[in-house]
């Protein structure tokens, strides 16, 4: 049978009211906390563990190992981060949730404190989003006023503190560990691993760092047990998703559904590419993901399936590009990208985004040289896996993926700008005039 | 330039309310200096002064957090930052026009101001919202869907004073001196408007109404949770639908509806879907707790 949308997280988002603590009660919101306060903090964990919830933030860990990773209370305090710097290139799944839904994450921070003996939780809110730290922080104001949070947490003795935390402008504080440098007041640089946060994460304290869309999907496998949760999906890919699909479709927008449906599957749900076009390139789960073409639509987005296929399933982040699409553009922009922000800390990455730029901009403009592709390559093998973090490894995914699939573009580029080849004003999907050479 | 007496008593007194939400002092650097931005329009000399003084570190320290991040202006800004997202899928579904036109009709460039302080252009990246491509931000409020046209005269309003509507965000956007100090952490009053959600961001659940779809009801518990869940079902959580909450005058709610079961995995009827609302502006209110949940200012830190 064809996979089916299954809105869970998303299943009264349309309420015009949705953000407000009356709406998210009126569907049964903050029952799951009271159900997880009746049960042993153990418990839960070994709930999470049973419903296969891997995190949702890209790398797929397993959201209950994670938690099992703490050491032993010692007295001291210990803290739940939630990542919610949601900064990704292609990924737009947390921002809608919590613009619309911010209090489905503040019940999964309560259950989740409760569940890991924090007292404490720290939302990192990307600070280039206003509207959604608004709803945040009113939301956190509402669940303190309503008992699901604060002291004696409905009458638990259990105290549980939320401070919502608005970032500056930075990709790299989605890395986990640089997202704690910078709560922590400094430069937002990832920290060499081990120890991880689990051992020494804020503060030096024992830290759980999950992403927004994982501790927003704990309330639900309280509710409804690990068993309906890991009814879904596939293998060791459980549950459900945000599958967030944009460029040129005809309906782009997220589309919720258990891990495992194919792009072919959500192209008949959007409408499919937009009228008169094909399918060129996409993204599996954002731009640090390997391309997908046309000969993957029927490639299960699952975490092994995709792993298997030769990418990653990522944040669910479909960017989809039609035939119109210049390969060779798209790959400068977001490399462009990667070189603004590397936090400069690894020389691999600084140095090598810096220079993989240079490059691709010649070959964009059709001046690029014999030996540019191998520059490419071996630029790109020189950053991977050297420094400390991914947003090095993601800078190179684009690159040797689409010399994989695209090599000829990148070699007409020693001769034809890219967009004499691809005229850039054909892929736009708004009325724009003639575009000549590269926008800077 | 120093700040007046009373202007930096103030800062200080809100620089204790910020300082107070965190275990260690330190963790208040950035919405100090967001503060300080509401302040001064951006990180002046004198503000990364006072944090450094208020937080016991050097203004080398303070400057090499304020010069990492990019919301951090180190130049007096405009009222109003423009953003146009010029990251790959925005670029190729329109930005990289938008870009050219509204740069050019401006006269400035990335980083720059209008001459009259009222716009700061940026190249923007990926701000999460790449189903509305192309995207333009301003004062980080998503206007979606954006067009060179619609951009254009989006600045032109801007310039002259006028009042501008984001697509997703408050009923109107709010100079950067007023962002900056919601991004502080102290609210403004304008959760409430605006809408929950756009249309894409709703595409999916529209279509699994249209088609019956849904989450699977839930499973009976052979494992402890799903044992406990069963056991809040009685209490109101969890169960399977009533008949009577699939509300048979609600057409958009398929009868599948009533299968389902559990929290998150079905919404009942809701009898005001599809009202129009019109978002009530509550007046403007300090908070006096700044952000609210913080309890106890605990800034010892606990390590052990």
């Amino acid at each position: 049978m064809a996979t089916t949308l299954t809105p869970v997280l998303s299943s009264f988002w349309d309420d015009p009211k949705s953000w407000t603590m009356k709406t998210y009660r009126d569907n049964d919101g903050y029952c799951a906390l009271r159900t997880a306060l009746g049960m042993a903090p153990a418990a839960i964990i070994d709930a999470v563990k049973a419903s296969g919830l891997r995190g949702r933030g890209g790398a797929g860990f397993p959201t209950g190992m994670k938690w099992g990773f703490l050491p032993a209370p010692d007295g001291g305090p210990r803290y739940l981060v939630v990542n919610a710097d949601e900064s990704e290139p292609g990924t737009c799944k947390d921002t809608p949730l919590m613009l619309a839904a911010p209090h489905i994450l503040i019940e999964g921070v309560a259950i989740t404190c409760y569940a890991i003996g924090a007292e404490r939780a720290f939302i990192y809110l990307r600070g280039e989003e206003l509207h959604v730290y608004r709803r945040l922080l009113q939301a956190v104001a509402e669940a303190r006023a309503a008992g699901y949070l604060g002291t004696d947490v409905l009458g638990s003795g259990r105290t549980i503190e939320v401070v919502v935390h608005a970032g500056a402008g930075a990709y790299i504080c989605g890395e986990e560990t640089a997202l704690l440098d910078s709560l922590e007041g400094r430069r937002g640089q990832p920290r060499l691993k081990p120890p991880f946060p689990a051992v020494a994460g804020l503060y030096s304290r024992p830290t759980v760092v999950n992403n927004v869309e994982t501790i927003a999907s704990v309330p639900s496998i309280i509710a409804n047990g690990a068993e309906w949760f890991s009814g879904m999906g596939t293998g060791k890919s459980t549950g459900y998703g945000l599958f967030s699909l944009s460029g040129h479709v005809k309906r782009p927008g997220q589309y919720e559904a258990p891990l495992g449906i194919t792009l072919r599957e959500l192209l008949d749900m959007c409408g499919g590419i937009r009228e008169g076009h094909e399918l060129k390139f996409w993204t599996p789960g954002g731009s640090s993901t390997p391309i997908f073409t046309a000969e993957h639509v029927d490639t299960p987005l699952d975490f092994e399936s995709v792993g298997a296929a030769g990418s990653m399933l990522g944040t669910r982040a479909l960017q989809i590009f039609d035939e119109t699409t210049s390969v060779v553009r798209a790959v400068l922009r977001w490399t462009e990208f990667y070189a603004h922000e590397s936090c400069g800390k690894c020389t691999p990455c600084r140095e090598g985004t810096y220079w993989l730029t240079q490059v691709l901009r010649r070959v964009e403009a059709g001046h690029g040289t014999a030996e540019d592709i191998d520059v490419l390559l071996d630029t790109c093998d020189n950053i991977l896996g050297r420094s400390f973090c991914a947003l090095g490894d993601g800078a190179t995914s684009p690159i040797t993926s689409a010399i994989q699939y695209f090599r000829e573009e990148f070699e007409a580029g020693m001769h034809t700008p890219a967009w004499e080849l691809f005229p850039y004003h054909r892929s736009a999907i708004v009325p724009v005039g003639e575009l000549v050479g590269a926008s800077r | 330039m120093a700040y007046p007496t009373e202007t930096e008593a103030r800062l200080r007194a809100e620089f204790v309310e910020i300082i107070a939400r965190y275990p260690m002092a330190r963790s208040a650097l950035l919405p100090m200096l967001h503060l300080i931005q509401s302040e001064d329009g951006y990180v002046s000399p004198r503000g990364i002064g006072l944090c450094a003084e208020v937080l016991g570190l050097s203004t080398a320290e303070v400057s090499a957090v304020a010069t990492f991040y990019t919301q951090y202006k180190r130049h007096p800004n405009g009222t109003y930052t423009v953003g146009v997202c010029i990251n790959t899928l925005c670029a190729v579904m329109g930005g990289d026009a938008i870009w050219d036109r509204v740069s050019s009709h401006l006269g400035i460039g990335h980083d720059e101001t209008t001459p009259d302080g009222a716009l700061t252009l940026e190249r923007i990246e990926c701000n999460a919202a790449c189903d509305y491509a192309p995207v333009v931000m301003v004062n980080w409020e998503f206007f979606d869907n954006q067009t060179p046209d619609s951009t254009v005269e989006l600045v032109d309003r801007l310039a002259g004073g006028q009042r501008a509507a984001p697509t997703r965000g408050a009923a109107e956007v709010v100079g950067f001196r007023e962002m900056s100090r919601v991004l502080a952490g102290f609210p403004d009053g304008r959760a409430d408007e605006g809408v929950g959600a756009g249309p894409e961001t709703v595409v999916g659940l529209k279509l699994a109404r249209e088609r019956g779809w849904h989450a699977p009801r839930r499973a009976e518990g052979t494992d402890e949770s799903a044992a406990v869940a069963a056991t809040a079902s009685s209490s109101g959580y969890g169960h399977s639908r009533e008949e009577g909450s699939s509300s048979s005058d609600d057409p958009v709610v398929p009868a599948g509806v009533a299968d389902r079961g559990g929290a998150l995995a079905g919404k009942p009827a809701a009898d005001s879907r599809g009202t129009t609302q019109q978002p009530t502006r509550e007046p403007a209110r300090p908070d006096p707790g700044g952000l609210t949940g913080t309890g106890t200012p605990d800034r010892t830190p606990k390590e052990t």
